[in-house]
């Protein structure tokens, strides 16, 4: 699940401008067998994050926004059961589940008498049920489970996973018989920055003594790791010292360079930990 | 003066009574009557001695030590008064007789030249044109031209010239950079011009062997824009970070020219070393051309004159009348290792026959001479000596010439070497670790708003984040602090906009500072000046290794000569060049407040009292602790200091003292005006009246190290340079009665002393200064109390800790043996880490009378560690009292307001009214509950005391002793909590409350409601389930595939629907990796999968059935997901979904359409208690609002009417459904 920076360019490459839909994650699985599915799809996701942020820009012109409502129109026009909207998306390469807000918060200005709160589209996206044109409803719900990049679903799996792993860290500690304090208790005492868990006895982890863990249920690639870097673990090795961060789908090998500094990378719980009492195999 | 010295030679004054006369002003009854007669006719003259006498031996040596750094003198040849002293005589006026060399204002013109003379090029001729001008106000212009000023800082150097050769004694700054000004020895120009001596010791910038081992700088203390560089790559390293002179040559550049001029040695040595090596043929080891003659006792010449300058030299260092013990030690070492005579013009180094005894010779006329000369001087300084480190006295043991001209010395240094204690130890890697962040301090509690919270959250990471950078860059060539970090620092800094937002980050600044610079483990050396010697352990002809080495030290030399001028080495570059960069004037003020304050915490910690007599004494472990606590408490103060000398005195700071006496007059009018940032006057006086000089002084030079020109000439200052002159004057070494300071103390001080003596910005002639003022300055100190100079706190190890100079004199003596043998002679500076704990704050005193003395007179007579240890029980417990009242009386309290609002909450509904006024309430009725704590707070401290005073003490306490202490300690702990709870319990219970009513009102919120109550999972569950990502994954794959688009292949087996829902209901039970969005999207999803089950709208995989799922099969799925419905989803689950126009509406698109499973789903729905049956007939009513087609529109009435007809049998109801869609065609029995 490590991957060499080589190996993940590889991975990458195969991911410019392809769509984010089931048939495409299906086809990577096809083309890199020995990755996990995890591993892949978080890899997909974060390299379509990536695309997406480059490019969301130009799809929220005014003139862009205008063109895509015409196309709708015409589209669902012609014929209301197909997936124009979700094709549309596909077509202009923007993410489904980013292009059905666009849709819709055009036709409610058209249809309401005031302009939508981003609320109100929000809420309709999570239960396009409150759209008022049953068309658009259907449109918007077949991009939205279409989207396994973006949406409320995706938002929610990957927040489920975050919490999963979390959950998985915290018996894994339990187990080992590390005492810890976790996010809630530390902000509860008023810490202005939590990693997960704080140890309340610092270990070493493979000769690096560590202060905290933080768990990741992604792969860390260099962009993301970048940013955590900075909004996050140097936060913490500033507050409370060195600590390890479990980047769970995997990371890049080179990423991890700053273990003399004190931020240590591994993709599983590590087994290497030196208590100050004892050793644990 | 010389007079003196010839009456001293014609044997008609004592030694003893010269050295009298000079140290005190009165005569001494012990005086003879004729030698007292010969110096009173001298009196005027009487203060001018030691300044000519030092300049006279420096002169006499000049021929001799070419090679070596300079010895400064920094002794005005006359005792004018201060720079600027209203009333005083004209600076210089005394004529160029007995000064020749007036204190001298440099003017900037001089200044700027300086540089230019570093550079090289062969700016002064040996000659009359390498006098210099005196520009003082009413000096005389001396200088012809072509001078060189080393020192733009206002160091001047001055001498007096001997009366025989006034001509020719010239005292110049050395300029050791410059090898073409200096050259080594070896590489003199014969020639009657180049064999000139120049006047004083000073000469070469590099001798052989001492150029491997450290970039030379000067001998004193450079200017201090010119210091030298510790990061040779970084062009701006002086203190002021700024306004370097362009002159000031990077490190690297000066290693270009010592290779240049090693290599022209190299070229010119045949012919010089045949020309000046007359004493046998140089050892075949021997590096460079530098050979040095071995020196003889047998021809020595005029050794009784030797002897006696010797006694009068040793004499005044004795009795402190020099200004810098070390400096002096380091003159005579040169002596030592002196290498060869110069030769000069015609004559001069003969003896004149007529008068061997007289002056008008040559005092030093051979290196015999000169060895004879610092062997005897020695001798006298055996006592300081042997304080030494091991380094040191082993080298010196091991000299062969000290060995030859006294074996009786050179063994007592070997047995003192011997029995010297070996305190190696190398310096551990620095360890860079954050401040941590502390909730007490550091919370949201702490600050004024949310946005001032978050402003410092952001704050201390981009502090951090240019801390790293610094540590990765700042190495790197090119590489430039304000260009690199200086205008995010700036950014920072403006975001500090409140108050408090600074003495925050000023907190984080300065336990960072202290965490990264105080302890000698943390940055090494480099903090403390030190760097291992590296070069010379190569070996001193690895030149080639040389440059590549210096690239990889990060400070390859941060000491520079017995003087070296403050720098900031090592991390706290990083503290300098922060400040700089930040330029903020509060950032600063709040600093110099921080500063201040710790400096004064920590001044007044309570150090060890021990009873001296107290037997274990040294070997006492709890000495070692003593020892370190001080150690760390010293060196922490030396720091802060530092900094707040630094601060304190930036806005003034400029490189060169005001060029006019004017200009200078209404500076200082201004200035005095100026309170000091801290009252250090009082504190030096607090220091000496309680006996912990030893404490307060050597942070005190710290401070006034880093001082401008100007403050030495303001009274309030000049006050404490008078007592501090006095006090060196007092330490008097070799006095050792009841009450005097210990040695190593002594030491340090004078060390300390020495170096401020010779700083830049303080001027020379301070040091003679009138007597009257010394003798009119007495401390008067509590005598009966045994301060802490009396302890021996200081160990050798701090000492070259504190004043990494010292070991300037091994590296002498190591580059003689370097020189000599070719051996390496260098080693790694030993650093003992010392344990970085917190300085606690002084622990509060009870104030109760009597109570109080007696606990104060029962410590007296205990070991300190018995005190140290009840007032660390008595502050921890105490504080422990406060966290337990929090945790159990104040929560208590808390739950108690909560459920007095929950109670207001159900009484005046769902808002519950103002929850400020609710607070008033709820706190008016608890508040009062805190005076419990007191009583609490009180049982605690009885019952937790004793027993960690009993398990902290030695098992062999006397059983009265341990309970005394056990009391004291409940007694303190009792009085820190009930102090603290009976001030802030209030506040705490309201700060609590507030908390909880807030969070309690917002739990009444809608979201709170939606969460409901929730179950764990079942207790044998071993969390084995299907993880909720998984599952929402997998029936959103489900769905899209319903949904579509889908390629023709695709489609769900109704096995694996089934297994997905049997997975839903395992998670659903296992609630461990549950959280509330998942529940819901799961719900959501749910509901959606039964309106696609229901419309038929599921593909199904393989052959056999061509459209979709069979009824049988979607029902059983119903079934499921009903009885998931009812009884595993805790969350809501948005049924009414199910009857949305958008979900029923997938049944229009159906050909033909099937009623039959809404119909059921329906009926089951109420059935099991999911919906009401209004709810439903409310959804189905609103769905004949929607727009469908007319056919739909029919069969959706009539679905409604059917629902509506028969709503108490749901059996035969689903027959009659079947009925009506007959009609329809399509009806399908159920199974």
């Amino acid at each position: 699940m490590i991957l060499t920076k080589a190996q993940y360019d590889e991975i990458a490459q195969c991911l410019v401008s392809v769509p984010p839909t089931r048939q495409s994650l299906r086809k990577l699985k096809q083309r890199f067998p020995s990755q996990s599915q995890a591993t892949l799809l978080s890899i997909f996701s974060q390299e379509y994050q990536k695309h997406i942020k480059r490019t969301h820009a130009k799809h929220h012109t005014s003139e862009a926004i205008e063109s895509y409502y015409q196309r709708y129109l015409n589209g669902v026009g012609r014929n209301g059961a197909a997936p124009v909207l979700l094709e549309l998306a596909n077509e202009v390469d923007y993410a489904p589940s980013l292009m059905a807000p666009v849709i819709l918060e055009r036709f409610l200005q058209e249809h309401e008498e005031t302009p939508p709160s981003k609320s109100v589209i929000n809420s309709m996206l999570r239960d396009p049920s409150q759209i008022p044109d049953g068309v658009l409803a259907n449109q918007v719900y077949q991009c939205i489970v279409n989207d396994c990049c973006y949406g409320p679903l995706v938002d929610c799996i990957k927040h489920a996973i975050g919490h999963e792993h979390e959950v998985l860290l915290r018996d894994m500690l339990l187990e080992k018989n590390l005492s810890f304090l976790d996010e809630d208790q530390l902000r509860a005492k008023g810490y202005d920055k939590t990693p997960d868990f704080i140890l309340q006895v610092p270990v070493a982890v493979e000769g690096h003594i560590i202060h905290w863990i933080e768990s990741k249920a992604s792969f860390g690639d260099e962009c993301s790791h970048q940013a955590y870097l900075h909004d996050q673990f140097w936060s913490y090795w500033n507050r409370f010292g060195p600590g390890l961060v479990i980047y769970w789908y995997g990371f890049i090998q080179e990423l991890d360079c700053n273990r003399e500094r004190g931020i240590l990378l591994k993709a599983c719980f590590p087994t290497d930990i030196v208590t100050l009492c004892h050793s644990v195999a | 003066m010389a007079a003196v010295l010839e009456s001293l030679l014609r044997e008609e004054v004592s030694v003893a009574a010269a050295v009298r006369w000079i140290a005190r002003s009165a005569q001494s009854s012990e005086d003879d009557p004729g030698e007292a007669a010969a110096l009173s006719s001298l009196r005027p003259l009487r203060k001018e001695f030691v300044p000519f006498l030092l300049n006279f031996l420096r002169e006499q040596s000049s021929r001799v030590l070419p090679q070596g750094p300079p010895t400064p003198a920094k002794a005005p040849g006359s005792s004018a008064a201060l720079p600027g002293r209203p009333g005083g005589p004209p600076r210089g006026g005394r004529g160029a007789r007995s000064q020749l060399f007036p204190p001298t204002e440099s003017s900037s013109a001089a200044a700027a030249e300086a540089p230019s003379a570093r550079r090289g090029g062969r700016r002064r001729g040996p000659g009359p044109g390498r006098e210099r001008g005196g520009r003082g106000p009413g000096g005389l212009e001396e200088g012809v031209g072509g001078e060189s000023q080393l020192w733009p800082g206002g160091r001047r150097s001055r001498g007096s010239g001997s009366p025989g050769s006034p001509s020719l004694v010239r005292s110049d700054p050395p300029n050791l950079s410059n090898l073409e000004e200096f050259p080594p020895v070896g590489s003199v120009p014969p020639g009657p011009a180049g064999t000139k001596p120049s006047r004083r010791i000073n000469p070469t910038p590099v001798s052989e062997e001492r150029s491997l081992s450290k970039p030379k700088t000067c001998f004193t203390s450079p200017p201090i824009n010119c210091v030298p560089s510790s990061q040779p790559s970084v062009p701006d390293t002086s203190p002021w970070g700024h306004g370097l002179p362009p002159g000031c040559r990077s490190l690297q550049e000066e290693r270009e020219m010592l290779r240049k001029e090693r290599s022209k040695q190299l070229q010119q040595s045949p012919s010089t070393t045949c020309a000046t090596s007359e004493l046998g043929p140089p050892l075949p080891s021997w590096t460079g051309n530098l050979t040095a003659e071995s020196a003889d006792p047998a021809r020595v010449s005029s050794r009784q004159r030797l002897e006696l300058i010797a006694l009068v030299y040793s004499s005044c260092i004795a009795e402190n009348l020099v200004p810098n013990l070390f400096l002096e030690l380091f003159f005579v070492l040169q002596l030592l290792t002196a290498r060869r005579m110069v030769a000069t013009k015609d004559g001069d180094l003969e003896p004149s026959p007529g008068a061997p005894d007289s002056l008008e010779s040559p005092l030093f006329q051979s290196v015999h001479d000169c060895v004879f000369f610092a062997v005897q001087v020695l001798e006298h300084q055996f006592q300081v000596l042997s304080y030494l480190d091991k380094g040191t006295l082993k080298l010196l043991a091991e000299n062969e010439r000290l060995l030859c001209f006294s074996p009786a010395l050179q063994g007592r240094l070997r047995a003192a070497y011997e029995g010297s204690v070996a305190k190696v130890s190398l310096a551990m890697p620095p360890s860079a670790q954050a401040v941590s962040f502390q909730p007490e301090t550091d919370n949201r509690a702490n600050f004024s708003s949310d946005r001032a919270f978050h402003t410092f959250k952001k704050q201390r990471d981009v502090f951090f984040e240019v801390l790293r950078e610094w540590e990765d860059r700042h190495e790197e060539p090119g590489w430039d602090f304000e260009k690199g970090l200086g205008s995010r620092i700036r950014a920072m800094m403006g975001q500090l906009s409140a108050a408090c937002s600074h003495s925050h980050f000023v907190r984080l600044f300065q336990k960072q500072l202290l965490q990264m610079c105080q302890s000698p483990g943390g940055t090494g050396g480099t903090v403390l000046g030190e760097a291992p010697d590296v070069l010379s352990m190569l070996g001193a002809d690895k030149l080639g290794r040389l440059r590549r080495l210096q690239e990889r030290l990060v400070a390859p030399q941060s000491s520079g000569g017995p003087c070296p001028p403050p720098t900031f080495p090592g991390c706290q570059g990083f503290f300098r060049d922060f400040i700089l960069s930040a330029s903020s004037f509060q950032f600063n003020q709040h600093l110099m407040d921080s500063l201040s304050l710790k400096i004064r915490e920590l001044n007044s910690l309570a150090l060890p009292q021990p009873e001296p007599s107290d037997e274990d004494g040294e070997s006492d472990v709890d000495w070692q602790g003593e020892r370190r606590q001080f150690a760390m408490v010293l060196l922490s103060l030396r720091l802060l200091a530092k900094f707040l000398g630094f601060v304190a005195f930036l806005p003034y700071r400029g490189p060169e003292p005001p060029p006019t006496r004017e200009l200078q007059d209404s500076i200082l009018a201004l200035r005095s005006q100026v309170p000091p940032a801290l009252d250090v006057r009082a504190l030096l006086q607090q220091g000496l009246r309680a006996r912990r000089a030893v404490l307060t002084v050597p942070w005190l030079v710290e401070f006034l190290s880093l001082a401008d020109h100007i403050v030495p000439l303001l009274d309030y200052y000049r006050s404490i340079f008078t007592v501090l002159l006095h006090l060196h004057r007092s330490l008097v070494l070799s006095k050792e009665s009841e009450g005097e300071m210990c040695f190593l103390n002594k030491l340090l001080l004078l060390a300390v002393l020495g170096w401020l003596f010779q700083i830049p910005t303080v001027p020379e002639d301070l040091f003679f200064l009138e007597e009257g003022q010394l003798d009119a300055l007495e401390v008067d100190t509590v005598a009966s109390e045994l301060g802490l100079d009396g302890m021996p706190v200081v160990d050798q190890h701090l000492l070259y800790t504190c004043c990494p100079y010292i070991g300037e004199l091994r590296k002498l003596l190591a580059s003689w043996v370097s020189g000599s043998s070719g051996r390496s002679g260098g080693f790694v500076r030993k650093i003992t880490p010392t344990t970085t704990t917190g300085l606690g704050a002084q622990p509060p005193r009870t104030s109760q009378g009597l109570q109080a003395q007696l606990a104060q007179a029962f410590f007296h007579n205990q070991p300190p560690s018995l005190r140290r240890t009840v007032e660390f029980v008595a502050e921890r417990i105490g504080s422990n009292c406060v966290k337990h009242i929090k945790a159990t009386l104040v929560a208590d309290l808390v739950s108690q307001a909560e459920s007095l609002l929950q109670e207001q909450l159900v009484t005046q509904g769902q808002d519950g009214g103002d929850p400020a006024q609710l607070l008033e309430i709820l706190c008016s009725q608890l508040c009062p509950h805190g005076a419990q704590a007191l009583t609490q707070g009180r049982e605690f401290c009885q019952k937790k005391s004793p027993g960690a005073v009993r398990a902290l003490l030695p098992e062999e306490t006397p059983a009265a002793v341990l309970s005394s202490a056990e009391n004291i300690a409940v007694g303190l702990a009792t009085e820190k909590a009930c102090t603290w709870l009976s001030a802030n319990i209030t506040a705490l219970i309201r700060r609590e409350v507030k908390a909880a009513v807030s969070r309690t009102l917002r739990a009444q919120g809608p979201e709170a409601a939606a969460r409901g109550e929730r179950r764990g999972c079942s207790r044998a569950c071993e969390h084995h389930a299907p993880l909720p990502s998984h599952l929402i994954s997998e029936i959103k794959d489900v769905l899209s595939l319903a949904v579509g688009p889908r390629d023709p292949e695709e489609g769900v087996s109704p096995d694996h629907l089934e297994q997905l829902l049997g997975q839903l209901g395992q998670t659903l039970q296992c609630r461990q990796f549950l959280c509330p969005p998942a529940e819901q999207h799961l719900a959501k999803c749910s509901v959606d999968l039964a309106s696609l089950l229901v419309a038929d709208h599921i593909p199904v995989l393989g052959p056999p059935s061509p459209r979709g799922l069979e009824r049988g099969q979607a029902r059983r799925l119903l079934h499921v997901l009903l009885s998931l419905w009812k009884d595993d989803f805790q969350v809501p689950v948005p049924l009414q979904l199910l009857l949305s126009p958008r979900n029923v509406g997938l049944l229009a698109d159906t050909r033909p359409r099937e009623w039959d499973l809404l119909l059921f789903l329906l009926r089951e729905l109420v059935e099991k208690g999911l919906m009401g049956r209004t709810e439903i007939e409310d959804c189905l009513g609103s769905l004949r609002d929607a727009q469908w087609p007319k056919d739909f529109s029919e069969e959706l009435a009539t679905l409604f009417h059917l629902f509506l007809a028969e709503p108490h049998r749901p059996e035969p109801q689903l027959r009659a459904c079947e009925l009506v869609q007959t009609n329809r065609g399509t009806v399908l029995a159920q199974s």
